[in-house]
């Protein structure tokens, strides 16, 4: 058989624009029900019960995961592990299934969630025959992945692909554990899993999903990409490679921390809490890892936007890996949970980390696809740095003193040991904040619209590109 | 032994095994195999194989 000489990258396209263009569609559904809670107005109630913020907020949640965020992952890493193993895809009419797939299963999504079909379970909330898809497409994706790792021409593995790879593992395994439900109609099933033992198998996917899907997989991104824009080999690969293993070692234990003070038994939940706070160190070593990578080039941050997206993104993941191991604490999440610091973590996770790290790899990736160094506009992609940046400050800057005000004073009591607040007072004591939450959403969703504006003048006229597979160099000399 | 035992054991044996991760990968013996494969994202475009890929730390 002839041996393919070009890399596939119709697929990697293809995941690449449907990246941005779902990232727009699942950010503004953010911006709309971050509105809502300011404007209740904005439910629509008179319309029907379909844009409620209950039937709303998964189809966020959803949207930005797994449209934008999966697309993305989808597509750096067809490019990552082509390029790493100087071959071409494995199997790719099952690369073109996982692209089909995966844009029928965001629309099924986006049909069953706003109809109230939901197996109401956190970033799980899709129904069985959902689930059957996914399992589908991700098994057809650990093929084509694992098996151009399996062709390759170099002798080593890059550390990208181990991150990529464990990504790819890990959520077969989270995603078929949690999807355990015993269907009772076509729309309708129920967990496998009972009480606490329920409580935390999602818990244990709910971090996990964080730990491997917005973590590691993106993690994969930044070792190749952060060399790659930086012109520089990453600051120590023996680094990397113990950043994995304490990765792998350390994430699967941390998901009970989400169930401080719940029926989930004490040692569990202190088990939880010291997990989570040994995490703080390979991600902090992880996070040194990248931006040290600029060490001898650091004047390249003043005038490379894409750079710029690239290091921020670290310096948010290094921020929220160290908030994350603190609100772990259980003293610390008796004040924290339930409230508004919790969304405000989350999305400094989301927008300043898995966000930026995306966007500065697409603003890499997307004109190397049509036979470009560069994008259309590079004052828009510096343009977009600071919208999205100044939007991710004020998100999280009004979540932490709404979220620190809620915790405050729902356990505020009076000498006589009630309660000193309603609940509906802290409510109306946090509408400010929400609205400069809404503020910040709409700054960073509008960004990305720059960022399509900007890729539709990169790609317009240009030939999608067919790249020759350089041979892999001599091994070892 | 109980089940119990076995579980501890498996904790006890995965630290082990991390710290023999650690140690290979600190050792001098799989040094010259990560300063090769540091360079792996340089070596897929012809025209940027020797740009400024100075050795880094480590």
């Amino acid at each position: 058989m002839e041996a393919q000489t070009t890399y596939n990258y119709k697929v990697v396209r293809q995941f690449a624009i449907m990246a941005v263009i779902w990232g727009i569609v699942g950010m503004a559904v953010g911006v709309l029900i971050a509105s809502q809670l300011v404007w209740p107005q904005l439910n629509f109630t008179e319309l029907g019960e379909w844009f409620h913020f209950g039937r709303l907020r998964p189809l966020h949640t959803n949207a930005v995961i797994f449209a934008f965020g999966g697309c993305a992952l989808f597509a750096t890493s067809y490019y990552v592990v082509q390029r790493t193993c100087h071959t071409s895809l494995f199997a790719p009419a099952l690369a073109t299934f996982t692209f089909w797939g995966w844009q029928v299963v965001i629309l099924l999504a986006a049909i069953t969630l706003p109809l109230g079909i939901t197996t109401g379970k956190e970033y799980a909330e899709l129904e069985w025959p959902i689930d059957i898809l996914i399992t589908l497409i991700w098994v057809a994706y650990a093929i084509v992945f694992f098996g151009t790792i399996a062709k390759r021409k170099t002798s080593h593995i890059y550390v990208a692909n181990w991150f990529y790879g464990s990504f790819i593992i890990a959520v077969a395994l989270l995603h078929i554990v949690n999807s355990g439900e015993m269907p009772v109609t076509l729309w309708k099933s129920y967990s496998l899993y009972a009480g606490a033992a329920d409580a935390m198998v999602q818990w244990w996917y709910g971090h996990n999903a964080v730990g491997f899907y917005l973590t590691a997989a993106f993690l994969g991104m930044m070792y190749y990409f952060v060399p790659k824009q930086a012109g520089r080999p990453v600051y120590s690969y023996r680094l990397s490679v113990v950043h994995f293993w304490a990765l792998i070692f350390t994430y699967m234990w941390a998901g009970p921390h989400h169930l401080h003070y719940t029926a989930l038994p004490d040692w569990t939940q202190s088990l939880g809490m010291i997990f989570s706070l040994i995490l703080l160190a390979p991600s902090w070593g992880g996070m040194i890892n990248g931006i040290m990578t600029l060490s001898g080039v650091w004047y390249k941050l003043r005038d490379d936007p894409i750079l710029k997206f690239l290091i921020v993104s670290l310096s948010f993941y290094g921020m929220s890996t160290f908030e994350g191991p603190m609100m772990s604490v259980k003293t610390v999440n008796a004040l924290s949970h339930y409230t508004d610091w919790t969304v405000g973590h989350v999305h400094s996770g989301a927008l300043g980390w898995v966000g930026m790290v995306s966007i500065g790899s697409l603003y890499y990736l997307i004109p190397r696809l049509y036979g470009k160094t560069e994008m259309w506009s590079k004052e828009l992609v510096t343009l977009h740095f600071w919208i999205a940046t100044i939007g991710i400050v004020l998100y999280i800057a009004s979540m932490w003193i709404s979220g620190v005000m809620q915790g405050l004073m729902w356990r505020a009591t009076n000498a006589d040991g009630t309660l000193t607040y309603a609940f509906i007072e802290s409510v109306k004591a946090s509408y400010p904040f929400w609205a400069i939450r809404a503020l910040g959403g709409l700054l960073y969703v509008s960004g990305m619209v720059i960022m399509l504006y900007n890729v539709v003048k990169t790609i317009a006229g240009a030939q999608p590109v067919e790249e020759r597979i350089l041979p892999a160099p001599a091994a070892a000399h | 032994m109980d089940l119990n035992d076995w579980r501890a054991l498996e904790t006890v044996l995965a630290f082990v095994c991390f710290l023999a991760i650690v140690a290979w990968a600190y050792s001098s013996r799989a040094k010259k195999g990560f300063d090769e494969a540091a360079q792996i994202p340089f070596l897929d475009e012809p025209g940027e194989r020797h740009n400024e890929r100075g050795s880094n730390h480590g």
